[in-house]
């Protein structure tokens, strides 16, 4: 008896493990759900926030909703999973969450060890320093024996850490779990400096009262590019992922937006526009999509350009130039720099 | 011989009011708070400090908050203290999370019936009718707070039903156990198999009789709380007293079970258990399976409060002297008569002190969810702190929260006390 119930359990565990392999297709589960699942963070300025409506909001939310009309027409076809930096593997690996969009660095571990494949970078960011400009420091180089405030368990603790050892200099650590507590700990003078991503820092100041009187160094010590990610071995999803994301770069570059988008597929003579909206070529379908996939997503929030001014832009509070963000062509020193899609 | 008494008084002089120093207020300062030198000088410096603290707190605090502003900048233009706009801005959110604002009736109907189901078992001059409607409220909350058609909460109360009459008939021809086991195989059949047939069925022939579904992702803020707190502490007790009478129990089996249990529970960290329900099942579970997040935590947060909950009971179970249990057996009563009736009543009056502080422990560790991801109202501060309207927010929203946690915990603090003051029979053992 006690051995028929043994087969019986491992044959149901064999079962899972067989239906989990044999639903790779995720495209397919997410045409039969009718609904895309997307992680997000729970809460970084200008990246992932709540709005009154309790709506997601933010750029990372944008990109859901874009891949979302990508393959329903409909940016609404999305539900979001909040995930922390600790939940938010699992929940992709799982398959809790059918993409994650969440201020994630792409580094090789991720990529190999945990087995996801990332997109293209949506926002290129490293790590930087704050202080007050009355401490009279010009240069993360004046910094020996300052204290700082400092996220424990990321890879900005180990960045500092190097960065400090590499030229020689000491500092006091401060260390802090949120960003809110870093705010709180760095107005009420409990460390000089407070490191983290340069995005991260520039919302923190923005919310201050007296935004004036502290200052960014210059100094950038590590590299941070945010990209979005899926699960490894299912690549028709993947490259809905990376398409997606370089359709909307594709069409700042070109000047689609979400605004005069059907008018250029009506007009627009452009061979790369026709190809982009889906006026010529059969790209969408060969993606598993409809042809007017690219489309769809730029009219959900706009193209990356407009996507970037709405949430994180100069003019928002956030105020994030777009310095490594540009396009490449535009003379400033950007890097983006989508593959064509023909 | 003269009378040598000068003069006696006739009558009581009359009563007269206690001299000034000592009673009233400056007669109750002058012995508690400057009886001696060294005790004038504590007081001082202690008023000193709460001096202190409320002059740099209650400007901040009261006189300079801003209650009503769209942003955190309104906020500062209008006055330099705190900005408890944002409170009032999301206050919706706080409360409901993002749980659609047309349905918002059905979780504050759900609390309010929550009193009347628990007005019963608080208060005994209430009529014992009313203990159905207790009964009924699990399921009568379930279907308001997610929805959904009403035949699924009617075929479960058919199932309890079918199940009460299984074990009836199997126990006039079997031994009590099996036909316990018989009626648990019934209901277990019952859910796995023909609960969502027989609901899909109805559905189709009938018709879609129901509310609106409301999926649990759409839960949020201190209905999460209160969900999660309120079926912990309904859950637990029962479990705790069936572990602490297993634990306690001379059949090897059933203590080794309770035991385990136990310990194993007690010696994890609850934050482990969340991360169990939120990522480790989802790999064993086959994908596709929607065995609701919210229901993982609630059943791991249960049986972690039954662990405790248990060992409280045994505390009181052990302070019972031997002399109940054998009077108990000496009137002739079984286990089970002698355990309602004489065991269980002495030791849970005993316990509640310590069952209420479970509950009250229970009620806050459900902000750990944040942790994982569920957006309690600890969780909810996050994104509404990221908004570009309210980033740069501190102290408002904690202050806000840790308000409404005190209301609650002090309610059951004061009601516990209240209570073992009512069923306080003199008896010192």
């Amino acid at each position: 008896m006690k051995t028929k119930l043994l087969t019986l359990a491992l044959g149901a565990a064999a079962f899972a493990t067989v239906s989990s392999s044999a639903s790779a297709a995720t495209l397919d589960d997410v045409k039969a759900k009718g609904f895309m699942q997307c992680g997000v963070s729970t809460g970084v300025p200008g990246f992932a926030f709540t709005d009154d409506a309790g709506d997601w909001q933010g750029f990372d939310p944008a990109l859901c909703r874009a891949v979302a009309a990508a393959i329903f027409g409909d940016p609404k076809a999305v539900k979001f999973t909040p995930t922390t930096g600790k939940t938010r593997f699992t929940a992709l690996a799982s398959g809790e969450v059918d993409l994650l969009a969440r201020n994630t660095t792409e580094t090789f571990s991720r990529d190999v060890d945990l087995k996801f494949t990332f997109g293209p970078v949506n926002y290129y960011d490293g790590q930087g320093f704050m202080v007050r400009k009355s401490l009279g420091v010009s240069s993360a180089l004046n910094l020996s024996g300052a204290t700082i405030c400092i996220q424990t368990g990321t890879t900005t603790e180990l960045n500092l850490a190097d960065y400090f050892r590499a030229n020689n200099m000491t500092y006091e650590p401060v260390p802090i779990e949120t960003n809110a507590e870093a705010q709180e700990k760095y107005l009420a003078n409990a460390c000089d400096v407070y490191t983290t991503d340069a995005s991260g820092l520039a919302a923190t100041r923005a919310a201050f009262e007296k935004p004036g009187d502290h200052a960014l160094l210059p100094e950038i010590i590590s590299k941070e590019p945010l990209a979005p990610l899926v699960r490894h071995g299912d690549d028709q999803w993947a490259d809905i992922m990376k398409w997606t994301l370089n359709a909307l770069i594709n069409a700042e570059e070109l000047g689609v937006t979400a605004a005069n988008a059907d008018e250029m597929k009506a007009s627009s003579k452009l061979p790369s526009i026709q190809r982009l909206l889906g006026g010529e070529g059969e790209m969408g379908a060969a993606l598993g999509l409809g042809n007017d996939w690219a489309l769809n997503a730029i009219k959900a929030n706009g193209n990356y350009g407009e996507i970037y001014e709405k949430y994180i832009g100069p003019n928002t509070a956030i105020g994030l130039e777009r310095g490594l963000n540009g396009l490449w062509n535009n003379g400033k020193g950007g890097i983006l720099y989508a593959a064509p899609i023909r | 011989m003269t009378n040598k008494i000068a003069f006696v008084a006739t009558e009581m002089l009359p009563e007269q009011a206690a001299p000034v120093n000592t009673k009233g207020a400056i007669a109750w300062m002058q012995s508690n708070l400057f009886s001696t030198p060294r005790d004038t000088i504590l007081t001082v410096v202690f008023l000193a400090v709460v001096a202190g603290i409320l002059y740099y707190l209650v400007p901040w605090l009261v006189l300079n908050s801003v209650f009503f502003a769209d942003s955190i900048r309104e906020c500062r233009e209008i006055d330099t203290g705190a900005c408890f706009a944002v409170v009032t801005s999301r206050f919706n959110q706080l409360i409901f999370g993002f749980y659609p604002s047309q349905h918002y009736w059905r979780p504050i109907l759900t609390f309010l019936m929550m009193f009347v189901a628990f007005a019963p078992l608080l208060h005994d001059n209430l009529p014992r009718k009313m203990l159905w409607f207790t009964a009924a409220f699990p399921l009568l909350a379930y279907w308001f707070l997610w929805g959904g058609a009403i035949w699924g909460p009617l075929l479960i109360v058919a199932a309890l039903v079918g199940t009460y009459f299984v074990y009836k008939t199997a126990a006039a021809s079997l031994s009590p156990i099996l036909s316990l086991i018989a009626s648990v195989v019934f209901l277990i059949f019952w859910l796995l198999f023909i609960q969502s047939w027989l609901s899909a069925g109805l559905t189709n022939t009938i018709g879609f009789i129901g509310l609106e579904p409301v999926e649990s992702a759409k839960f949020g803020g201190f209905l999460i709380t209160f969900v999660i707190g309120v079926s912990g502490i309904a859950g637990s007790l029962p479990i705790g007293i069936v572990l602490a009478l297993g634990r306690g129990s001379d059949m090897p089996t059933v203590k080794m079970i309770c035991v385990g249990f136990i310990e194993f529970i007690r010696g994890v960290p609850l934050i482990t258990l969340l991360f169990v329900a939120s990522t480790l099942l989802n790999y064993f579970l086959p994908p596709g399976t929607t065995f609701d997040l919210i229901l993982r935590v609630i059943i791991m947060v249960t049986l972690f409060a039954s662990a405790y909950m248990a060992e409280v009971i045994r505390g009181g179970l052990a302070a019972l002297p031997r002399g109940q249990y054998e009077a108990a057996d000496a009137l002739g009563l079984n286990y089970w008569q002698a355990t309602r009736l004489i065991v269980l009543p002495q030791a849970l009056k005993i316990s509640i002190p310590g069952i209420v502080s479970t509950f009250i422990g229970l009620f806050k560790d459900s902000v750990l969810v944040s942790i994982i991801g569920i957006l309690d109202p600890i969780g909810i501060m996050q994104p509404i702190r990221s908004s570009s309207e309210w980033n740069g927010i501190i102290w408002e929203l904690p202050i806000f929260i840790g308000l409404v946690f005190f209301v609650f915990c002090f309610a059951m603090s004061r009601y516990s006390m209240y209570f073992e003051r009512k069923l306080d029979t003199g008896h010192r053992n």
